[in-house]
């Protein structure tokens, strides 16, 4: 296997030993990406040759013994976070040409490391969708089986780590997008609480939802990356100024005693049976290292998805209205004002964006905002305090990320509401702003990744990363990497 | 029958903070286009709002002084609707919690006061400017002005008369001032005011129809265009025919008001909470602490000024108009100077200075000190009444004390008897007919002579010495 199969904890110990340069893991990668990613397509944008000068000027650091965690590592970005100088499309024709002018808290973060951009991923446009089937661009596909999609709608940032297109990954969860495509790719993703992670230069598709997130070969990657990604930002009124711990400082803790929640709601009638057995297993390997089972309720589950349809919708058709041809961007004129406006946002934006931003429009109008919008926000709560009474009782909940496998391109696209219920386990923790972690817990007899979503209390991320550490250092599934 | 006006205005004041709403960007006016702008007030994708604390502590300071209640827990929302000034599609505003509701203003004065409640007052950001002319065939967008914080007062229909409206725009552009809050400039539209005006037969409990009125910058022009559409809709009634509910623009040069040629549709704002923000929540110890940034306002002041200084009526409302003049007299008064005749001077020569250069007391180089230093010339007589208007007019001008301008000048009074005695004769002689008329009875004729004797020493004869010894010749 090549250096670009290796993890971010991996890399680091060989170059800090000088056994491998900077400049010559950004080749492996770039070389990796060569030879698979016409098969794959994770990627809007390679950034080669950018990749390869930051990799060459960082050198000369790596050999002074700089102490900066992900010096000279490539890392992937997806497409909707903001990278100065490097355009930044939301997969999205309306800004297929957008260079932002400044850079998102998150990668100038990683800059401070000392990373290496070595691209931008695919996502559905604007991160509405669970296939990236929605992508203006080109469909991405699964590395474990390019007949089906890789999830979404971080589905470039979860393809390319799943194929070793880069050491680990970016991506953004409004209402399962990191998690989902990584349960479908066999990888690590992890969502963290609402306000854990600056917003500030991730392009808006549902303020009140969205988070940054890692998505990664493996659990201690994923604490290393939200190390450095995490904390108040006074860019981000949305971003709590609490401290934020060390969490690779408490992986290989034992978790003997840690309650685990399993939610009735989530294991019905008519699912997976291979994710169903899948996950079952897995509980009982959590208990088999000393965490106890205990069965709770969730009871409001059963109306998350809509829940979540309406007010993603609704704030989501606010945040595109920006995307009006005046300033940046497509521009398609027209007769007068109105026909620019018309023709730029008919041609610029995707059928599902556009449904959405109806949805949304049409939820928010006078007349309707009660029922909708207002009765949505109750229900929220609800759901938020489903949360707040289990983990009263217990210290982590234990779900199945996806209720199938990799699904195959074009299964679903023509019925968005089939489409919607792929994230029916991962939605309620959005709408919660709890944190949440998909791991690789089994393959289906199609040799397809299965994930278990171990979902935490606000701001205990620590636990979540505890107990998935513990899984994965006890199983074999993160080390199985597809044929390609 | 009898009809009665009813008038309900709102109010934009932009604050007079250094930054803008959400962002670091100056509010400074009449920059280059586009030169105040930043990722944030551009509407770049990606970008967060982060709310200006100062102005909050303005609206609430506002709020305060308009005998609002103060909202503990207030939210900012989003008022959607596309338009090219307009850069993220959305207003920044507030709708379902404002930061301050339930105020009043009082108008008229003793004896007649009038209360005109407020609804609310709540704070948003501006949009930028279109510009149409000479671009040819497009139009151009400058946004240093996106993002300003604008501070939306509205009133209940309470006005009852275009004269009430004028007056209470007067007040509370005197009570922003005060405060610091805008500089109430209508011209360059840092303070903007639209009507929404009806009229309705007396006794009546429902409302008309109403119309809205823009584009009225200055009171003047409020109090033409409410006059001129009050009369329209009373002319329409009495014609038989029906007020259209519209908007309607204020042109100053036909003095009417027209319809705006956009067809009114109801606009749908679909307002819903701003969730790019936490709401701002007014604990008991910042609003105390921005209690006590409020100095005394217009109508303390104004009553205290006659009950301190003695000042008639007329002299304490003048006075107590602009803020930096009150304390410009009151710092005058500090150093010594007999109130009245501080005010008469203010009132007179200083304001009619100021009103000639179209400048404010707080521009003009000229300080109370300076005003007490020649009143105290005059009082030991160094100079004549007449000459300090001389003197004063160039201390405003110069900035140099009444004491160097009086000597570089030669302005000095002559109190000398003799050098009086002399020009006294010269004059009498030269003029032997109104002598005879004098002594014949002519009294007042004295005038006459202190006059000739003045001119004769271009005003720097004492005239109490004059008068005493022209008397004493002529008797």
């Amino acid at each position: 296997m090549g250096l670009y199969s290796l993890s971010v904890k991996e890399v680091r110990y060989l170059i800090d030993k000088g056994k491998i340069s900077p400049v010559e893991l950004t080749n492996a990668v770039l070389q990796r990406i060569e030879s698979v990613e016409e098969k794959v397509r994770a990627y809007v944008a390679v950034n080669k040759e950018g990749a390869l000068s930051k990799a060459a000027e960082v050198e000369d650091r790596v050999k002074k013994g700089s102490d900066k965690t992900l010096l000279g590592i490539p890392i992937a970005i997806k497409d909707n976070i903001c990278t100065e100088g490097i355009k930044t499309t939301c997969s999205s024709k309306i800004l297929k040409n957008f260079i932002p002018p400044y850079e998102s808290t998150v990668t100038r973060r990683l800059k401070e490391h000392g990373y290496i951009l070595i691209g931008k991923t695919n996502l559905d446009e604007f991160a509405m969708g669970s296939s990236t089937e929605n992508s203006g661009f080109f469909i991405t596909r699964n590395p474990w089986d390019l007949e089906r999609v890789p999830g979404g709608s971080s589905g470039g940032s979860a393809a390319a780590v799943a194929a070793d297109e880069c050491i680990a990954a970016l991506g953004s969860d409004t209402g399962g997008s990191i998690r989902q495509p990584a349960s479908l790719c066999g990888v690590v993703g992890l969502k963290p609480t609402y306000g854990r992670v600056s917003r500030f230069g991730l392009i808006a598709f549902a303020s009140s939802l969205d988070q940054i997130g890692p998505i990664t070969k493996n659990v201690e990657d994923s604490a290393i990356l939200l190390n450095i990604i995490s904390g108040h930002d006074s860019s981000d009124s949305t971003s709590v100024s609490l401290p934020v711990p060390d969490f690779t400082s408490i992986l290989g803790k034992d978790i003997k005693g840690v309650k685990v929640g399993v939610p009735r709601e989530y294991f019905i009638d008519g699912m997976d049976k291979e994710v169903e057995d899948a996950v079952r297993e897995a509980i009982r390997r959590l208990e088999s290292l000393g965490a106890v089972p205990i069965e709770i309720s969730l009871p409001h589950t059963d109306y998350a998805v809509a829940t979540y349809y309406i007010l993603a919708t609704s704030e989501a058709s606010s945040n595109l209205a920006r995307y009006d041809g005046v300033k940046y961007g497509l521009r398609i004129n027209g007769e007068n004002l109105i026909d620019m406006y018309m023709n730029t946002r008919q041609y610029g934006f995707g059928a599902e964006v556009k449904r959405r931003i109806i949805l949304g429009t049409y939820a928010l109008s006078s007349g309707y905002y009660e029922a909708y919008y207002k009765k949505a926000q109750q229900v929220r709560t609800l759901i938020r305090q489903d949360f707040e009474i289990a983990f009263k009782e217990v210290d982590v909940i234990v779900t199945p990320t996806s209720p199938t496998p990799a699904f195959k391109a074009g299964e679903k696209t023509t019925d968005p509401l089939q489409m919607y219920l792929s994230d029916i386990f991962t939605i309620p923790v959005n709408l919660a702003g709890v944190p949440g972690i998909s791991i690789p817990c089994g393959f289906s007899s199609g040799n397809l990744p299965i994930g278990l979503q171990i979902i935490g209390k606000h701001f205990d991320e620590e636990t979540i990363l505890r107990l998935a550490y513990a899984y994965e250092q006890d199983t074999e599934w993160h080390k199985r990497k597809p044929n390609l | 029958m009898q009809y009665e006006a009813i008038i309900g205005l709102e109010i934009h004041a932009q604050l007079l903070t250094e930054s803008k709403m959400f962002c670091g960007c100056s509010t400074r006016f009449g920059s280059e286009p586009n030169t105040q702008t930043c990722p944030v007030c551009t509407g770049l994708p990606g970008v967060l709002p982060v709310i200006n604390r100062k102005a909050i502590e303005y609206v609430i300071k506002t709020g305060l002084a308009l005998n609002c209640d103060i909202a503990p827990y207030s939210r900012f929302a989003r008022k959607n609707y596309f338009y090219p000034d307009l850069p993220k599609g959305y207003q920044i505003s507030q709708y379902e919690l404002p930061l301050c509701r339930d105020g009043y203003i009082e108008i008229g004065s003793n004896g007649q006061k009038r209360r005109i409640r407020l609804t609310r007052i709540h704070l948003e950001e501006d949009a930028g400017k279109n510009i149409h002319e000479g671009t040819g065939e497009y139009s151009l967008v400058d946004l240093n002005r996106a993002g300003v914080p604008l501070m939306e007062i509205v009133t209940e229909p309470d006005i009852r008369s275009a004269r009430e409206a004028a007056e209470f725009m007067r007040r509370l552009r005197m009570i922003l001032r005060y405060l610091e809050v805008c500089d109430g400039n209508m011209e360059q539209g840092s303070l903007r005011c639209d009507a929404n005006v009806s009229v309705r037969l007396l006794g009546q409990e429902e409302f008309g129809v109403k119309t809205e009125i823009k584009n009225m910058n200055s009171f003047k022009f409020i109090e033409k265009a409410l006059d001129y559409e009050i009369k329209r809709q009373l002319r329409l009634l009495k014609e038989g025919e029906t007020i259209i509910q519209e908007t309607r623009l204020w042109d100053a040069k036909k003095g009417i008001t027209e319809s705006m040629r956009s067809k009114e549709e109801a606009h749908d704002y679909r307002y819903f909470p701003e969730p790019d923000l936490m709401p701002v929540e007014i604990d008991r110890q910042w609003l105390q602490q921005i209690k006590t940034q409020i100095t005394e306002l217009p109508d303390a002041k104004r009553e205290r000024f006659i009950e301190q200084y003695n000042l008639p009526e007329h002299d304490a409302n003048l006075l107590t108009e602009e803020r930096s003049v009150a304390e410009w007299f009151e710092e005058a008064v500090r150093l010594g100077g007999n109130p009245k005749l501080v005010s008469n001077w203010i009132m007179g020569e200083l304001m009619r200075l100021l009103n000639r250069d179209g400048i404010l007391i707080e521009e003009c180089v000229l300080r109370p000190e300076q005003l007490i230093g020649m009143l105290r010339l005059i009082e030991e007589g160094t100079i004549s009444g007449k000459i300090a208007k001389t003197v004063f007019e160039e201390m405003y001008k110069s900035g140099k004390d009444a004491k160097i301008i009086v000597k570089e000048k030669g302005l000095l009074q002559i109190t000398d008897e003799s050098e009086i005695e002399s020009i006294i004769d010269e004059v009498l002689k030269s003029n032997p007919k109104e002598v005879e008329r004098f002594k014949a009875g002519e009294e007042k004729l004295m005038g006459f002579f202190v006059g000739q004797v003045m001119k004769a020493t271009r005003g720097k004869a004492n005239p109490k010495t004059v008068n005493e010894l022209l008397r004493r010749k002529l008797t």
